[in-house]
């Protein structure tokens, strides 16, 4: 019986085997896994699969990047504005290690992505051969995971793994390193879907008395404030989200990455959290007396010092990572699980509450930030630009629809703290890892991923420069990306601490620019320069009008800071006005 | 009292594969935290291998180190545990002069009270080892050091729990 079992196992295997290279079988795994788009670059070790790209170019999209770099922060950008996992290719070497900021970026901001690259053949492994990296040494540290692969055999059930470890639970990178002969070896080829691993639980349990201990504090609370993170829109917990602080009335904050869950005008969102986040949130942080924390992490550049943060407060954590709760603070009550299930299962025992007197403090909070800090932001009296009034035109003429993708810096900020959005999944930047250059190539992916939305990359004259280089990938795309510089010929952010704690050495952070306007021309970009505010809304409209990829500089004051601002190692309640 | 720097016995339940060593030493190197000793072998159930390290660090650190090691894909589970908590070995081997065994007497005393082993012996050198616990390792080092030792080397420490580690019911709720 049991013989016969085999025979037929072995018969019905046969029957759904195909005898393929390896590097078909990379392009096949990937069309499996659903990849319709990836990025990379070309090269010796991972030639044998570019050739099969190149036979299955009606299936799958490769877009050529202009450096390895530019490939993996646009298949973040793909990844954050769809919730799919992006995927970058390189060869094996520098094409390896251009990866490694993009990887590092993923795995802070836990981005689902895998990366595949090239290695030399198997057998000059560890011989020093041209363009032999180790790779996966390499790329331990900033990986969810990575392996190396020598026989084609294994290829299928790899990248299944990558794929499913890349997307589940807590996402991440995943490295997959491919030797050269794997690539060209042939074998029996079949895909199975990867289902799970045995070392490896995605989603811990939720305790259910944790959810009771939990709901038992909000209900109790008298001046509770939730602050959410990236896990309510990594976990699509949006709408059970909305419908428990809609419940319980409570006054909700966000992290960089949380930003666009819910929208920025929802009555109960009280703005950005944080070292450059809004006035009330962060002060009223040191005196709620119930803090939840929803799917984010703690981050130093959101508590400030530690040794203040919310010490008046039960704590309670929302938290699909183990390892995240009472890293950086210690919490009262944490409710392991994924932010979807246990929202649901909080809602129904919550009572009902409006907290009315406690919105009005944030409401007093929001007004002294607006005399100190919004108006002049938003309108102006002085001559020159300000950044923020830049980002007040592009919401009033995309009326927050528009997905904004910054950079890193002063116009990050600015863009974080003004950008309107109305949906989620609007807000791509570099949080955790703070990568300059990460603006303009997550932008190209993040329109390729979602070509029926309005794609605005928000970038300093200092990042644009790092990635500059893909205008040409826009350039032969043809990715309708709207690109804003905000040029203060400066790097603004660094020279912002330079002036308020270094006596204002500016030491390398001036900045001799090139004509952006010739250069995105170079590239046939339609380009535009603004340098006075009765240009701006006249040229935003054009920005927003065109069909094509679109340049605009925006040439704003020089020495502009931005404020509210927690000095580096400071309470939050110290946060600064001016 | 999280603060105070403790002895503390990690032992790690782990897939079998290239690379996990330095997936894991990175999350102490890191934080800056030496390894004290570090094994690896196979453990109690098939396929599953089992590494343990010995650090000095506060219970506080500990806990999160624990958190970012089970992290790891393809680590299963991740224990700590203070002295008290486990039965704990290392094992020493010393190479010295044959000469010295029939010529010094007391060499032979000092073997026969630390309840060492004579692993071989020939006309040139005999080899002597020793498990236990490291003090009684270092004063049969430092006896033997008398005498002269030709070669010496310990290793890491190996230890056993009081407590159940519920490894296998763990590995049997991961199937589904």
């Amino acid at each position: 019986m049991k013989e016969t079992q085999t025979l037929q196992n072995q018969i019905e295997s046969k029957a759904t085997t195909e005898r393929i290279s390896g590097s078909e079988a990379i392009v096949r795994c990937l069309l499996e896994e659903g990849v319709k788009v990836l990025y990379g670059y070309p090269g010796g070790a991972i030639m044998p699969v570019y050739d099969e790209l190149y036979k299955y170019q009606d299936k799958i999209h490769h877009v050529l990047t202009r450096h390895e770099q530019g490939a993996t922060h646009a298949a973040q950008g793909y990844a954050r504005i769809s919730g799919e996992v992006g995927v970058a290719i390189a060869t094996s070497g520098p094409g390896a290690t251009n990866l490694i900021t993009g990887i590092a970026d993923a795995q802070i901001d836990s981005t689902p992505m895998v990366c595949i690259t090239g290695q030399v053949p198997s057998n000059l492994l560890g011989s020093d051969a041209f363009q032999e990296t180790d790779i996966v040494g390499i790329s331990t540290p900033i990986t969810k995971w990575n392996h190396q692969i020598t026989k084609a055999s294994e290829i299928p059930e790899v990248i299944a793994k990558a794929f499913y470890i890349a997307k589940s639970g807590r996402p991440g990178p995943v490295l997959i390193d491919i030797t050269k002969d794997a690539q060209f070896e042939e074998f029996d080829y079949k895909y199975e879907k990867c289902k799970g691993i045995r070392s490896y639980k995605p989603i811990p349990e939720t305790d259910r008395s944790s959810l009771e201990q939990a709901a038992g504090l909000i209900n109790n609370a008298k001046k509770p404030l939730v602050v959410w993170g990236q896990g309510v829109i990594l976990g699509k917990a949006e709408e059970e989200f909305k419908a428990v602080i809609e419940k319980a009335g409570i006054p909700s904050a966000w992290t960089i990455l949380g930003a666009s869950a819910i929208p920025t005008s929802h009555p109960l969102n009280v703005g950005m959290v944080g070292m450059h986040g809004n006035y009330a949130p962060n002060v009223l942080t040191n005196e709620c007396d119930v803090l939840i924390a929803i799917g984010m992490r703690f981050d130093d550049r959101v508590t400030g010092n530690l040794a203040t943060y919310a010490k008046q407060a039960k704590v309670i954590h929302f938290e699909i990572d183990p390892a995240e709760v009472d890293k950086n603070v210690k919490t009262d009550v944490a409710v392991l699980g994924d932010a979807k299930q246990s929202l649901k299962d909080l809602l129904p025992l919550l009572n009902a509450n409006s907290h009315h007197e406690w919105h009005h403090k944030f409401k007093d909070l929001y007004e002294i930030e607006f005399e100190k800090v919004i108006k002049n932001d938003l309108h102006p009296t002085k001559e020159g630009l300000t950044m923020g009034e830049v980002l007040k035109e592009i919401n009033k003429q995309t009326k927050g629809e528009a997905a904004i993708v910054s950079d890193v810096g002063q116009h990050q900020m600015i863009a974080c703290r003004y950008a309107e959005f109305n949906t989620t999944k609007s807000n791509i930047t570099s949080g955790g890892l703070g990568t300059m250059g990460f603006g303009l190539p997550a932008a190209i992916g993040a329109k390729m991923a979602a070509p029926e939305r309005e794609v605005i990359s928000i970038c300093g004259d200092g990042g644009y420069q790092m990635t500059i280089q893909e205008l040409g990938t826009i350039c032969q795309q043809r990715a309708a990306v709207k690109v804003v510089v905000l040029n203060n010929d400066f790097l603004g952010m660094v020279r912002q601490w330079q002036q308020l704690f270094f006596d204002k050495r500016y030491a390398s952070t001036e900045m001799t620019n090139p004509d952006f306007v010739a250069i995105a021309k170079g590239y046939y970009l339609n380009a535009k320069r603004v340098t006075k505010r009765e240009e701006l809304p006249s040229a935003v409209e054009e920005m927003i009008a065109s069909k094509e990829p679109y340049f605009l500089e925006v040439c704003v004051e020089k020495e502009d800071n931005v404020f509210p601002m927690i000095p580096s190692g400071a309470s939050v309640s110290d946060i600064r006005l001016e | 009292m999280d603060k105070e720097i403790k002895h503390f016995t990690v032992s790690i339940y782990t897939e079998n594969n290239i690379g996990l060593l330095n997936r894991i030493s990175a999350i102490f190197q890191r934080r800056h935290i030496n390894i004290e000793s570090l094994n690896t072998s196979r453990s109690e159930i098939e396929g599953v291998s089992r590494f343990t390290l010995v650090v000095d660090i506060t219970e506080d650190q500990m806990k999160k180190i624990i958190g970012q090691l089970e992290r790891q894909v393809e680590v299963i589970k991740a224990y700590y545990h203070t002295d008290e908590e486990t039965i704990y070995q290392i094992s020493a081997i010393f190479k010295i002069k044959s000469d010295l065994l029939f010529e010094e007497r007391q060499i032979q005393n000092i073997i026969k009270e630390s309840n060492a082993r004579i692993v071989t012996v020939n006309k040139e050198f005999f080899v002597l080892e020793k498990s236990g616990r490291k003090q009684e390792i270092d004063l049969l080092h430092r006896e033997l050091s008398a005498f002269g030792i030709m070669q010496f080397v310990r290793s890491g420490r190996i230890a056993v729990t009081k407590n159940e580690m519920k490894i296998s019911q763990m590995l049997e709720a991961f199937q589904h």
